[in-house]
């Protein structure tokens, strides 16, 4: 269960939002919905550990028990997708998906692994391909691979449907949530679309 | 990570330590005070003797002279020059061969860049000397001049060859930092408005531009001016010699065989110390003149269409790279040569002769070179990227004030602070090691590559390590397998700029090397002032390669390693 316990954000002084209270369980899907600006996406790079020093920040994130705060971003172990699917450029498919694969998965097993992601994605043989010569669709089916197999234990989803077709949209958010309830992830979507929300499901918060 | 905060701080010790000590050493001997030299009192004496010294009043003029006026005309050529070449990038450019010229200039600049000072100096006194390459075309042309004319225009009485030297060099660089400046201030935009409101291209340019730039190259500025009348290596080969600038004055005292001299060349290296703050001074107060006088003419509404100066720019643009690269060439055509008498535009035999005659010398000094450029670079890297990550997993910025700190080497007289530390050095027995010598190539080599690399490092998009370390990655992690990867193309250039630095050193390896280490430009300097330009070709040549080099594989090892990563190409 991903908890947060009143959370307040302010950029010098002025804030942004405070007292923030919400829990996700395990497989559920919570969206905060606001305008640009609200202060959502810094809300979740709080909750990562990467948002710059220029904000100030209150409150309490509570994952699976354990309190996240005092953890450095890369031991947080929160996976994330933002807008852009940041695919690293000067890695392969399949490198960029072994990038997030654990260090303690050895060679054959992470060999595997790999094919079987990329099979699970309909990628099936494009290990060795640029990720810039993808199409929009599947590269953002690799991000969510590539945050997949990093084996979080939470979802953040910073409007990860918002540069995609109509078409792709309504395939890749059906896709990434039933990746969350397959692996009982709680997960958190910002966004200011309507549509994003309904389709995720589950409460909406407003900021 | 923790060590992260320790960087900035090494690299500025690093930095104020060597040009403190040598200050300070500099001062103590130009007061009357060297105990091993039997100075234990501190006096005005040596001062006085400096001002009666016959050749120095002419030197003083000689310096401040060939220093501002190659300043000078290196800024305006190189302001000329931007109005031109920023516009070429524009779209909707309709005068295409013109606008194929300005590519050419531009793609030529960053070989010229790379050139060593004193390769160019030795190239150029070929080309433009009575029996130089100049002179043979012409006679070959116009079939005059059965013997060379009797002008003198290497080491010319009043430092015009020297001037051009300098401004062959500085104009490449300050035009280069002018465009990289101008995507900072959106100048593309402000020429359009200009234009919009009938500013004709170059007075859009004069008066909403450069105003804006001028602040942000004025570092740079100051940087060329320091330079130029401090320079030495350039001043032996293309300044004259009979009185000759201050600094190659002060070269001579410390090399007189007469210990005692050292006081006087002390007293020296504070007066061109004086000299050089005085003349940044003049030239910021001038800068301030202008300023008021032409405040009026700015909005004045005067437009000016005409479009002549296109193409003066595009002639001088041309004539500077032509004067450069028929330098290099010249040398390499006079390493190869073994008979080239006056007066033949080629050589009359080709040999390989030069080349094999010098060559377990040319081994040893090109690996003296390589290994001192290398080092250097490598520690310079570390330091900076040190410097760089800090700055970002710590998000505080590097301040202005570091900012002129990183500048300060180029600011002061190298002969100045590097004396100083030669006769500390002495005192400490620390002379002549490898250890000061790299030391004193770093003081040039690190600002360089912070320099080229910072805004890079900056602009990287900060989401990439985000998610880096959102996938589990230690910040460890992140820099070596994300950052350094996706910035290798500036890292590489970066490198390469530092090690055409450290090759054309000249002064601090002579000074900090103790005269022990010998490097492509100290060689090829010291057979300077002999006569066999074969030998000049073979060391002037080479150095000028070792960086053409660098940047070759600079440009080519990314574009390799990259070539299946279309977004990285």
């Amino acid at each position: 269960m991903l908890k947060l316990e009143n959370i307040s954000l302010k950029i010098d002084g002025n804030p942004l939002f405070s007292k923030l209270n919400l829990e996700v369980n395990a497989g559920q899907v919570k969206t905060v919905m606001g305008p640009s600006g609200c202060g959502k996406s810094s809300l979740l790079a709080h909750l990562c550990g990467t948002l710059p020093s220029v904000f100030q920040t209150s409150g309490k994130i509570i994952l699976h028990e354990k309190t996240l705060d005092d953890l450095p971003p890369h031991e947080r172990k929160l996976g994330i997708l933002f807008q852009d699917d940041l695919l690293f450029p000067h890695l392969s498919v399949g490198e960029n998906l072994a990038f997030a694969l654990p260090a303690k998965i050895r060679r054959h097993e992470r060999h595997d692994k790999i094919e079987q992601a990329l099979e699970e994605i309909e990628l099936s043989g494009m290990h060795e391909r640029d990720p810039a010569s993808l199409s929009g669709g599947q590269r953002a089916r690799v991000a969510l691979m590539r945050t997949l197999l990093a084996q979080p234990v939470a979802l953040l989803l910073d409007e990860p449907f918002s540069k995609l077709d109509q078409e792709l949209r309504g395939r890749f958010r059906k896709l990434v949530f039933a990746h969350a309830v397959k692996n009982r992830l709680p997960t958190l979507l910002v966004t200011h679309d309507h549509a994003d929300a309904q389709a995720a499901g589950g409460d909406i918060i407003a900021l | 990570m923790r060590l992260l905060p320790a960087f900035p701080f090494l690299t500025q010790l690093l930095f104020l330590l060597p040009i403190a000590a040598g200050l300070f050493g500099v001062l103590l001997p130009a007061l009357g005070y060297l105990p091993d030299l039997g100075g234990d009192k501190f006096h005005f004496e040596v001062f006085r003797q400096l001002l009666e010294h016959p050749a120095l009043p002419h030197a003083v003029w000689l310096t401040l002279f060939s220093g501002i006026a190659a300043t000078f005309i290196s800024l305006s050529l190189a302001i000329f020059l931007a109005t031109m070449l920023s516009r070429t990038s524009l779209s909707g450019n309709k005068n295409n061969r013109m606008a194929s010229l300005f590519v050419i200039v531009r793609r030529g600049l960053i070989p010229l860049i790379a050139v060593p000072h004193a390769a160019m100096a030795l190239g150029l006194a070929f080309l433009v000397a009575p029996s130089g390459w100049l002179v043979r075309w012409f006679s070959f042309l116009l079939m005059g001049w059965e013997t060379p004319p009797e002008w003198v225009t290497v080491q010319d009485p009043f430092g015009l060859s020297l001037i051009l030297g300098l401004v062959l060099k500085e104009t490449p660089y300050l035009l280069l930092m002018i465009l990289a400046a101008l995507p900072q201030i959106r100048a593309q935009e402000y020429i359009r408005i200009g234009q919009s409101l009938g500013y004709g291209n170059l007075r859009s340019w004069l008066k909403l531009v450069l105003p804006q730039v001028y602040p942000l190259i004025r570092l740079p500025v100051f940087a060329v001016l320091a330079f130029s009348l401090s320079v030495v290596d350039v001043a032996l080969i293309l300044g004259p010699s009979t009185p000759p600038t201050l600094s190659v004055l002060i070269l001579r005292w410390i090399d007189n065989p007469d210990l005692s001299f050292r006081f006087l060349a002390s007293a020296g290296a504070v007066l061109l110390l004086l000299l050089t703050l005085g003349a940044l001074l003049f030239w910021r107060v001038s800068e301030w003149l202008l300023l008021q006088k032409w405040r009026n003419w700015l909005s004045n509404g005067k437009r000016g269409n005409r479009n002549e100066a296109q193409k003066l720019a595009a002639l001088s643009g041309l004539l500077l790279l032509g004067t450069a690269f028929l330098s290099v060439l010249g040398l390499a055509f006079w390493s190869l040569s073994l008979r080239w008498p006056y007066p033949y535009v080629l050589p009359q035999r080709w040999t390989s002769r030069n080349w094999e005659r010098h060559w377990t010398s040319i081994q040893e000094t090109s690996f003296t070179t390589l290994e001192l450029g290398v080092i250097a670079v490598l520690i310079a890297l570390i330091l900076v990227v040190g410097c760089l990550e800090n700055e970002q997993w710590r998000r505080v910025s590097f301040s202005f004030r570091s900012q002129w700190l990183l500048y300060l080497p180029l600011l002061i007289p190298q002969a100045t602070f590097l004396l100083g530390i030669q006769i500390l050095a002495v005192r400490l027995e620390m002379d002549g090691t490898f250890l000061l010598l790299v030391w004193s190539h770093l003081l040039f080599v690190l600002p360089y590559i912070f320099l080229t690399l910072a805004d890079p490092w900056r602009n990287l998009d900060t989401r990439f390590p985000q998610i880096g370390q959102c996938l589990g990655a230690s910040p460890l992690r992140v820099l070596f397998r994300i950052k350094l990867p996706l910035l290798l193309k500036p890292l590489l250039v970066a490198a390469a700029v530092g090690f055409a630095v450290s090759v054309s050193q000249y002064l601090p390896t002579l000074f900090a090397g103790g005269g022990r280490f010998a490097t492509l430009t100290t060689e090829a300097v010291s057979y300077a002032a002999g006569a066999d330009r074969r030998v000049i070709g073979v060391y002037g040549f080479l150095q000028a390669l070792f960086p053409w080099i660098a940047l070759l594989l600079a440009l080519a090892i990314p574009r390799w390693r990259f070539r299946n990563r279309a977004t990285l190409l």
